[in-house]
């Protein structure tokens, strides 16, 4: 494929994983914060936390398979 | 005990020649990738064909095939395994075993038609003419006059490597799960295996399904979230054998369950499930026009999601561990070897947990679809928010 079409596919899925990956550490500092606050509510959190991850990474993986 | 016994026998037959693979994989891995560098061979390769021999090395392992292939010596060129039955249609039933092919090296006649094996293409089957060469179908676009050549290939109905997996996984599921069930007949406490599948059996239920369905029908969807669970689990922990399964990690396998969470969504969804897509209450008029396609779109969104999801983690998984079991061949260093050796130990560990893991989640997102669709509001409620 030629650079030009390229390059610009790879920038935007970058940008979008970089996205991810802010996203998916937010989730899991948060998670950890509520966590240390409620430790009895540990499972309820982690239940939450892996969806909303798992959301997340579905964003990322279609970005990569944009590419 | 004796239980224990009579599973692992079955377990024994129905994989034939895989304590011998397991023997025999560290070894194979070895020689390919010492057979890339060419040190035995005696001939040198660039540091670009390196690459290049031990990238196709590492992505043919993760595609599907038409053969068991347990384990190859690439010095004698042997390969050891079992072939499977290559069914085709093509204005006729065309049935020959796998083994015909010759690892793609020649070209299979049946009842008049020859079939070849594109072994280092995309691997699949095309027809040719005797000599081996693929026929084309060459059709002129009338408007624009645009010329556009087609290899022909039959529809291929063939049980291959990952169609022979997942039925295997389908008759271990039957009986490890009926095995389960009977040890229930003689009272409540669990035997045998069930005292290893109960807990993860009653956290499926009491962790999945009763929060995100809801204690009114989360009995209805237990059957289907059950087997997906232990179907995807099952076949991610084969894939972590030496065998080269990558069942989970091949996009139509994941589709396949996809569009299931989707059709049961669908069909079993209430009135109040379409309201919220079609005319979504307690928002102003103009939003709800604006809602409704984006609400539609989301529904296929969903599984869509859900299929990405699950082979986008386990082909990665497979690229990963092979590629950095691959780098060790690029190193003379015994202790960069085994740093490498180290390193790939330590992922094998942390794909067993996404194993697990991406089995959990695709349980859980389908439960939480499901909850989406058998929800019922009080009409009181439904408008409040």
């Amino acid at each position: 494929m030629e650079a030009v079409e390229f390059i610009p596919k790879l920038v935007g899925a970058g940008l979008v994983v970089i996205g991810a990956g802010i996203g998916i550490g937010r989730i899991g500092g948060s998670a950890m914060e509520a966590i240390a606050r409620q430790p009895e509510a540990t499972n309820k959190i982690q239940t939450a936390m892996l969806i909303a991850a798992a959301l997340i990474e579905g964003i990322g993986f279609a970005a990569l398979f944009a590419v | 005990m004796h239980r224990l016994l009579r599973f692992l026998l079955v377990l024994a037959l129905l994989t034939p020649g895989a304590v011998m693979a397991e023997d025999h994989q560290g070894g194979h891995e070895e020689e390919h990738g010492a057979h890339g560098h060419g040190h035995e061979a005696g001939k040198e390769l660039t540091p670009e064909e390196q690459r290049a021999v031990n990238k196709e090395f590492v992505i043919h392992h993760t595609k599907d095939s038409y053969d068991f292939g347990i384990f190859s010596d690439e010095s004698t060129g042997a390969h050891y395994g079992f072939p499977l039955p290559v069914i085709l249609w093509d204005d006729g039933l065309h049935v020959f075993l796998s083994s015909a092919f010759h690892h793609g090296e020649e070209v299979v006649e049946s009842n008049g038609n020859h079939y070849m094996l594109n072994y280092h293409g995309d691997g699949k089957i095309y027809k040719c003419d005797a000599e081996g060469h693929i026929l084309e179908e060459t059709t002129v676009d009338e408007e624009t006059g645009e010329v556009s050549v087609a290899q022909l290939a039959p529809l291929d109905f063939s049980i291959t490597k990952n169609v022979f997996v997942s039925i295997l996984m389908c008759v271990l599921l039957f009986f490890v799960f009926r095995g389960v069930a009977k040890s229930y007949k003689s009272g409540l406490a669990p035997s045998g295996s069930a005292k290893f599948f109960e807990p993860i059996i009653v956290f499926v239920r009491d962790e999945i399904a009763r929060p995100n369905i809801g204690e009114k029908h989360y009995k209805k969807y237990m059957p289907y979230l059950l087997t997906v669970f232990f179907f995807i689990w099952f076949l991610n922990l084969a894939g972590m054998t030496p065998l080269g399964i990558n069942v989970t990690g091949n996009i139509a396998f994941t589709a396949a369950l996809a569009i299931l969470t989707y059709l049961i969504t669908t069909f079993t969804a209430k009135k109040d499930y379409w309201m919220h897509i079609v005319w979504m209450p307690g928002v102003p008029v103009p939003m709800k026009i604006i809602l409704f396609p984006i609400e539609l779109l989301g529904t296929i969104i969903k599984p869509f999601a859900l299929m990405i999801r699950l082979y986008a983690n386990m082909l990665a998984g497979h690229i990963v561990l092979g590629m950095l079991l691959v780098t060790v061949f690029y190193f003379g260093a015994v202790a960069a070897k085994g740093a490498f050796i180290g390193l790939t130990f330590f992922l094998n560990i942390i794909e067993l947990l996404v194993a697990l893991l991406q089995a959990y989640i695709f349980t859980m997102l389908s439960a939480l679809y499901f909850g989406s669709a058998s929800e019922e509001h009080d009409h009181d409620h439904a408008h409040a928010h």
